[in-house]
């Protein structure tokens, strides 16, 4: 019974969200405020009944209800109930149904949230993101159901929760990363409404921004998360594999971080209108074509969903109609809400101008390398396939320069600086990045340029953001006087900006000074990489509560002085598949220490050789660390009280000269 | 010559941003061919067409009992297939956790002048049902390992 | 001019989208059973056991069985084995394809390993199992009664394939005819089953 009410939920949804999507925006146009004000109790209505489906879904999990399909396609009764309740999300059906509800969460938010916003805006807004609704509860009604029963044959034991997914990391991972694709819908509700209505003043980029910043906090989470799962739970200690799922996130978080800094332009100085506009279309559509690449077989990936023509076609024929409607308003309106105006070219909108155009082009060169082998494909000109080499070649030099452009167009003001102030505040970070750039390879056991090189990137990066804070407390009474006299989003800023800089350190330090072994070890073998012995003390059976495996036991030390003990294992799931190699992983902040067991020589004798692949990997935490600042400063600035002010509309003045900078 | 600032501006950031996408056009055209990895199936190296010394990628089944390991190291050898002609396979890593003889594989390496395949990196998935795609196109006379011999 | 440059995106967009239309299309990736609901192909085949008794689809069991795809040269069908014994056991009938092999390593492996199988012919050349759209071992038919294909799986049969996509039609045939409850079975039973 269960199951059924989750599936009428879904439909009675769609019902609410079809007149969420006609009834406030034409209220709008025939000035009815009573059918402006339904959008705002219709939202919460839709998010209602998708919360009740997700809960009877969940339900069926929790009772190991085999007599839907879904269930018993993910799940068994042998499965730990917190795993039972993260499969709801494990397969293809039921992560559709948490993209729902996310997404009915976001527009019940913006209803929320959205109090003061002029009463026309908020009507289009909430239809807008009704329309992505119904595309969604179509979606899932006409090719995915997650409700569709196995009766009258319900099987008596179900199959897995794909062992994969049986992992903390994988709790989290694709909420947050769903939170942050959906979350761009918003700020795509009001690029479209601004279209519509045809005006776009610095209260709407006030308005829009905050949610851009929530998404994108999100997003980057959801990224971060997918890496260090691939890290530690696809066991070889890589964190990133240019493979065309992870492209399909990293695209519309380049374009949000274009976005955002867009947006600020949009707010500070009424320019990039049309350019704003464009990049938040972008960001959604990039989200949405993501999940067409994963889940309809197009392009063959490592963690590709079950894929399906029909689905395939379903997502084309919505992305066609969301995509392709919103870029003809946009060709048709965007002369309605563009600006122009003049600056020089030593100001914060050129460097955010060459932000923008480089973070566009790196989501360009990312989006080639991903459908090249399609195109190629498609035009039979054979199988090809677009490796890590190629997205490395490019994304490195356009990140550095990104990243300089970063360290110097912080000090800029807006409209105008003088050259020798420029100068001034460029001298103090650049010592102090090529000095550490020098030095720090030094504690290393070999010099790297590569290494200098990234090094001094980071630093420029962390120490522009340092010296920035330290100029703007000069003049204040006291350090913490001046600290309190900025805003929030100017620490949120600053704070995002030395994530990057993490990160980056991260990435240069763990790609140049890691170290790692493949090798062949009987019991009582010793080993030493980067100065720690590992001694192999064999291998026993273990038993898990939906596995058993082999785990191997390692001693770790160094200098003769014992660490701990690494227990890497190869586990075998009771339900079959595939056997999984589950890392030991020793973490620090300078280094983590990371061994998983290969197979056994002989098959049939698991007591000798094995193999083994023992890595050191140095700084790698930092890389996650620094996209958890990233995230941390997105939601600090979005903190900022003055997006939560209810301010008349202050429309930005355009100049009066002609020019087509807005329309870039 | 004066010109008007608006002008002006907009005239230099054309130039900018065409030097900077023609660059970016002539970048990715160098990188893509020096980076894309073509694909071949076994009966293409036997048919010598594949260039010696380039990375290149390759897939087939693994013949069942070709797998042969080293006795002190982790070096491994095994032959793949197409159906039509076997191509062997060095390796000195550890193998994914799907590799199985009989199943597919997918190697990237390059060719060495003895004819033996060196790999970088070894894929495989033996799912039951699934065969890579690039591999079942480029079996002969049949399209899927599963059972992993020819028909 | 500047009108036209805004509708850029919009064409790009639309060379994208006629892409991926192109790419959805490009790798079908399962190949339907064209036998489904078919009845099994008309054979003349030596049993493995013995070559000089010829089987004709005619002493195909007269009850729902498993037509099952094997080799001694197929990996997966080793991992598979002990589960058709178990099968056999529980009184399930299953009949051998034994594809392209060698008569003797066949015999030795039913010797070695159980022979689950009612019997198995012998399709040497591979003509039955060309037939039947195999494309390698193992796959396995259900057959019904009358002789007809109801339900195909590619690959290892094992105790979730058995009791989420064979099992349920297994029994369901041994007691009624298809015609009497195909019509309630779950979309997504019967697409596995292609």
């Amino acid at each position: 019974m269960i199951p059924e009410l989750g599936h009428v939920a879904l439909i009675a949804g769609l019902l609410l969200s079809f007149a969420l999507a006609t009834l406030p925006i034409a209220g709008s146009y025939t000035a009815r405020p009573l059918w402006m004000a339904a959008g705002r109790p219709l939202a919460f209505g839709v998010f209602a009944f998708v919360l009740i489906a997700f809960a009877c879904l969940t339900i069926a999990f929790v009772q190991s209800d085999f007599t839907v399909d879904y269930v018993a396609q993910n799940s068994n009764r042998i499965l730990p109930v917190y795993y039972k309740i993260t499969a709801v999300w494990g397969g293809h059906e039921g992560s559709i149904l948490l993209w729902l509800l996310m997404q009915a969460g976001w527009a019940a938010a913006v209803a929320m949230f959205g109090r003061q916003l002029p009463p026309e805006l908020s009507a289009r807004v909430l239809s807008v993101l009704g329309m992505v609704l119904i595309g969604f509860f179509l979606f899932i009604l006409l090719t995915s159901n997650p409700f569709d029963r196995t009766l009258p044959f319900p099987p008596v034991e179900g199959s897995d929760l794909n062992p994969l997914l049986q992992d903390p990391g994988m709790i989290f991972h694709p909420p947050l990363l769903y939170m942050g694709y959906v979350g761009f819908s918003v700020v795509f509700a009001f690029a479209i409404a601004a279209l519509l209505g045809g005006h776009l003043d610095a209260v709407w980029a006030r308005w829009a921004r905050p949610w851009t910043g929530v998404a994108w906090a999100f997003l980057t989470l959801g990224i971060a998360l997918g890496s260090w799962w691939a890290y530690y739970e696809l066991g070889w200690g890589g964190w990133w594999f240019w493979d065309p799922v992870e492209n399909a996130s990293l695209m519309p978080w380049l374009v949000g971080t274009a976005l955002m800094h867009s947006l600020a332009v949009t707010e500070k100085r009424g320019l990039f209108k049309s350019w704003t506009i464009l990049l938040a279309i972008f960001t959604f559509s990039l989200s949405l074509l993501g999940t067409f690449l994963v889940r309809s077989g197009v392009i063959t990936s490592v963690h590709a969903f079950a894929t399906d023509p029909q689905r395939g076609s379903f997502i084309l024929a919505f992305l066609a109609v969301v995509i392709g409607s919103s870029l003809l308003l946009f060709a048709l309106r965007a002369p309605t809400v563009s600006a122009r105006s003049v600056f020089s070219f030593r100001s914060l909108e050129t460097f955010l101008l060459g932000n923008n155009i480089l973070l566009i082009l790196i989501m360009a060169m990312v989006l080639t390398g991903t459908l090249y082998p399609l195109l190629a494909d498609a035009l039979n000109w054979g199988k090809i396939s677009v490796g890590a080499p190629f997205f490395n070649l490019f994304f490195v030099p356009l990140m550095v320069v990104l990243c300089l452009l970063l360290g110097m167009g912080i000090h800029a003001n807006w409209k105008s600086s003088r050259w020798d102030k420029l100068l001034g505040a460029w001298r103090l970070p650049f010592l102090t990045a090529l000095a550490v750039a020098l030095l720090w390879p030094l504690a290393f056991d070999h010099y790297h340029w590569g290494a200098v090189l990234g090094i001094f990137i980071g630093i420029w990066v962390m120490a522009a953001s340092v010296t920035d804070i330290a100029v703007k407390t000069r003049n204040a009474k006291s350090f913490i006087v001046g600290l309190k006299r900025q805003r929030a989003s100017y620490y949120g800023m600053h704070l995002a900006h030395i994530g990057l800089a993490v990160t980056v350190l991260g990435v240069v330090l763990s790609t140049v000074y890691s170290v790692e072994k493949d090798l062949r070890m009987g019991a009582g073998d010793s080993y030493q990489v980067a100065g720690y012995d590992f001694k192999f003390d064999g291998v026993r059976l273990v038993q898990g509560p939906n596995y058993h495996a082999f785990e191997g036991i390692l001693q770790l030390s160094r200098d003769g002085e014992l660490l701990g003990e690494l227990l890497p294992q190869k586990r075998n799931y009771f339900s079959g598949g595939n056997p999984m190699t589950e890392a030991a992983i020793d973490t620090g902040l300078l280094r983590d220490i990371h061994v998983a067991l290969g197979e056994p020589m002989e098959r049939t004798n698991p007591s000798g050789d094995w193999a083994v692949r023992l890595q050191y990997k140095a700084y790698v935490v930092w890389i996650w660390l620094g996209a958890l600042l990233m995230a941390i400063g997105g939601g600090i600035a979005v903190a900022d009280k003055r997006y939560r002010k209810a301010t008349a509309a202050r429309s930005v003045e355009s100049a009066q000269v002609p020019g087509t900078l807005a329309a870039v | 010559m004066t010109m008007h600032p608006v002008r002006r501006q907009r005239l230099i950031l054309v130039l900018v941003l065409v030097t900077l996408s023609s660059a970016a056009v002539g970048f990715v055209t160098f990188a893509m061919r020096e980076n894309m990895d073509y694909f071949y199936a076994p009966s293409a190296f036997a048919a010598g067409e594949v260039p010696v010394e380039k990375r290149i990628r390759a897939g087939g089944c693994v013949v069942p009992g070709s797998l042969q390991r080293a006795d002190k190291n982790l070096e491994v050898q095994f032959v793949i297939t197409d159906g039509e002609a076997e191509l062997t396979v060095a390796f000195d890593k550890i193998l994914p956790d799907l590799f199985a003889e009989g199943e597919a594989a997918v190697i990237t390496g390059r060719l060495m002048p003895n004819g033996i395949l060196r790999a970088d990196q070894v894929l495989a998935k033996h799912d039951e049902t699934y065969t890579p795609p690039e591999v079942a196109e480029s079996m002969v006379s049949h399209k899927s390992c599963a059972g992993g011999a020819k028909i | 001019m500047s009108r036209l440059k805004l509708f850029l995106p919009l064409f790009i967009f639309i060379a994208l989208a006629l892409l991926f239309w192109r790419g959805l299309f490009l790798e079908p990736q399962e190949m339907p059973s064209a036998l489904l609901n078919k009845p099994v192909p008309a054979f003349s085949l030596p049993k493995v056991a013995d070559n000089h008794q010829i089987v004709r689809k005619e002493d195909l069991p007269r009850e729902p069985h498993l037509l099952n795809v094997w080799a001694t040269w197929c990996i997966a069908c080793r991992v598979e084995h002990p589960y058709l014994n178990a099968l056999a056991e529980r009184g399930v009938p299953i009949v051998g394809v034994n594809l392209k092999d060698d008569e003797k390593a066949a015999l030795a492996w039913l010797e070695k390993f159980h022979n689950p199988y009612r019997f198995s012919l012998a399709d040497r050349e591979g003509r039955l199992s060309l037939d039947l759209g195999v494309f390698g071992a193992p796959e396995t038919f259900l057959v019904d009664a009358g002789g007809t294909i109801r339900c195909k799986h590619v690959g290892i049969v094992d105790d979730k394939v058995w009791q989420t996509k064979l099992q349920p039609l297994y029994e369901k045939l041994t007691t009624q005819r298809w015609e009497e409850f195909a019509d309630d079975l779950s979309d997504s039973l019967l697409s596995r089953c292609q």
